[in-house]
């Protein structure tokens, strides 16, 4: 993630923090951000849900991946020594600042769009927090551990309505059959590493992500086979989320999200 | 069609057994609690049906108001705290649909009264929450309210209904103090942010009072309520309690309360409140509050929208069900 310190401060307007991001901060605000912007996301469902015992499924989803946001952003502040906090990481900072991939910021949609999303990277983040338990940061380590058992909930959860909506009903499953071929393509994103990720692999510190992919592969596999759906091909692979190069659709979650916290700077709430 | 719905159940009972009614109320009058296996005369099953049912559509309800900050919460504590606050308030409507189920009423009959608009919940939800300051405000004075009215039912006679309330109230204890704290952020903050609460109180205030219902002399289900033990307090003792405990309060958050007569009189160490306006309160009963038509709305378009979910997981169990029959 050399490239994202002249991004983050070519891309600083107004109260926007200025960052000296370094490949652990970068890694670990990345994380930070796949967490508590799928968490908005998922808090976006909030009274829309399509049956009560899955809004309060939903809301627990979204409390488990802020919770997870929040821990990092805290380590974030640690890392970086300049009195930052989780407030300012996820209020002052733009969107191409934000480090999360492209498929956790893509648009609920429908039902289907918004469990398949959760399953997909569910699928990644589940082995992703168990291989980070014996990795080599301490303080990551910790936080994994929490993380971990919360991903495998998730994992069982999502799956579970991949199967349901897969097998149901026609309906169901042409609607799921959208979702994939809209959210596939993110996918990729998740196994690639940076340089400076990289070199915090190799040093053991972090875990490299395509060394997760088989697992991943296998998981998708077994669910989509219950699921009757069939993993769809395709060369279209888009990313950039990581260095700060989003789709349109962040900027707009972050207007929402900052707006409150950026009209009054520096108050306490 | 809620009217109609209890019209059949009425005509299908039998004729009241008197010595059976005799003995319930006996039972009552005990402080006995009635179990849903037990006797129990048929108004007093759709009394508790209407009132639990009401309930629970409130909290439902009661999930968008709140729900429409969860996105835009200034930090990552106060998203979090609300969000596990409108998702308690998602589990009291369960809880209390559940409850309801005990007096031999589908949930889904419920949920599609209050669909149709037949059903009635809190009218306090047909308020905008116009800024943050509001989310401190329903806190505040909408659980207090809520706390107020809920802390009796804790000792109901139906017991299914009893022991739900004391779980809600301890929740709603909990989101009373948190909107409190909320308010007193805002009071202790910038000019601005003083303001804005000051701004959600005078919005709030009277909306919150009519929380506890038309006065005495009007209300029309206290009697039997009463003599059933379903409601211990009236409308007027309640909401004379909530002004007494909630006058001290405001004044301690530097608020001015928006009412010119408010006045504490000592003979009797109650504050009085200036007369309510009962005729918004019965435009928002109506369905003519400020956001009556939104919130049905709402709630319409998540279930109508959600159909195609709830069918496939049916159809799905069905599938599950026929292989493992086909497997045995």
């Amino acid at each position: 993630m050399s490239g994202i310190c002249e991004q983050a401060v070519g891309g600083k307007v107004g109260s926007a923090l200025t960052l000296a991001e370094t490949p652990l901060l970068s890694h670990v605000l990345a994380r930070a951000d796949d967490a508590l912007i799928l968490g908005h996301r998922l808090s976006e469902w909030t009274g829309h849900a399509p049956l009560l015992e899955e809004e309060l499924a939903l809301a627990n989803l979204a409390l488990d991946l802020i919770g997870q946001a929040r821990l990092l952003y805290e380590y974030a502040g640690a890392i970086e020594g300049a009195g930052h906090g989780e407030g300012d990481f996820a209020y002052f900072r733009d969107p191409p600042q934000f480090h999360n991939l492209l498929l956790v910021e893509q648009p609920n949609g429908d039902f289907a769009m918004t469990m398949l999303r959760h399953f997909l990277y569910a699928a990644f983040a589940d082995p992703y927090w168990r291989a980070m338990v014996v990795a080599g940061d301490a303080t990551l380590a910790a936080i994994a551990a929490k993380a971990e058992k919360e991903m495998a909930y998730h994992l069982r959860h999502a799956a579970g309505w991949v199967i349901r909506l897969g097998d149901g009903t026609e309906e169901s499953h042409r609607r799921l059959a959208v979702a994939l071929d809209t959210l596939w393509p993110f996918t990729g994103e998740m196994f690639l590493a940076d340089a400076g990720e990289a070199a915090l692999s190799d040093a053991g510190t972090v875990i490299d992500p395509a060394a997760l992919r088989p697992r991943w592969e296998a998981t998708i596999a077994r669910v989509f086979a219950e699921a009757n759906l069939t993993r769809p091909g395709g060369e279209w692979a888009p990313s950039g989320g990581r260095a700060g190069r989003h789709s349109e659709h962040l900027g707009h979650l972050l207007a929402t999200m900052q707006h409150l916290a950026r009209s009054h700077p520096g108050v306490r709430w | 069609m809620y009217t109609q719905a209890l019209d059949t159940a009425e005509a299908q009972s039998k004729p009241a057994d008197t010595a059976a009614a005799a003995r319930f109320q006996a039972r009552i009058d005990a402080e006995q609690r009635i179990e849903p296996q037990d006797f129990m005369p048929e108004a007093y099953r759709r009394t508790l049906i209407r009132q639990i049912s009401q309930h629970a559509h409130s909290e439902i309800v009661g999930m968008l108001p709140e729900g429409n900050w969860i996105t835009r919460a200034p930090s990552l504590r106060r998203k979090a705290a609300l969000l596990a606050k409108v998702q308690d308030e998602g589990g009291h409507g369960l809880y209390l649909y559940a409850a309801a189920e005990t007096l031999g009423v589908a949930r889904e009959t419920l949920v599609d009264q209050l669909l149709a608009g037949a059903a009635k919940y809190s009218s306090i939800f047909n308020y905008p929450t116009l800024t943050w300051a509001d989310i401190g405000a329903i806190g505040w004075l909408v659980d207090g309210a809520a706390i107020m009215n809920q802390i009796p039912l804790c000792r109901c006679s139906y017991g299914p209904y009893a022991r739900a309330m004391i779980r809600i109230c301890k929740e709603e204890s909990f989101h009373q103090r948190q909107g409190f704290e909320i308010m007193l952020t805002l009071c202790r903050g910038t000019a601005a942010q003083k303001a804005m609460a000051q701004d959600a109180l005078d919005r709030w205030w009277w909306p919150v009072l009519m929380m506890f219902g038309p006065p005495d002399a009007q209300s029309r289900h206290s009697q039997h309520s009463a003599r059933w033990k379903i409601k211990r307090f009236s409308n007027d003792e309640l909401r004379q309690k909530f002004l007494d405990a909630t006058v001290p309060q405001a004044q301690f958050l530097g608020l001015t309360l928006p009412d010119p007569a408010l006045a504490f009189d000592p003979e009797t160490g109650h504050w009085r409140a200036g007369p309510i306006d009962w005729a918004e309160f019965e435009a928002v009963l109506a369905g003519n509050g400020p956001c009556n038509r939104e919130r049905l709305e709402a709630r319409r378009r998540a279930h109508d929208e959600g159909g195609w979910v709830r069918e496939a997981a049916r159809a799905h169990a069905e599938k599950r069900r026929a292989a493992k029959a086909r497997a045995a």
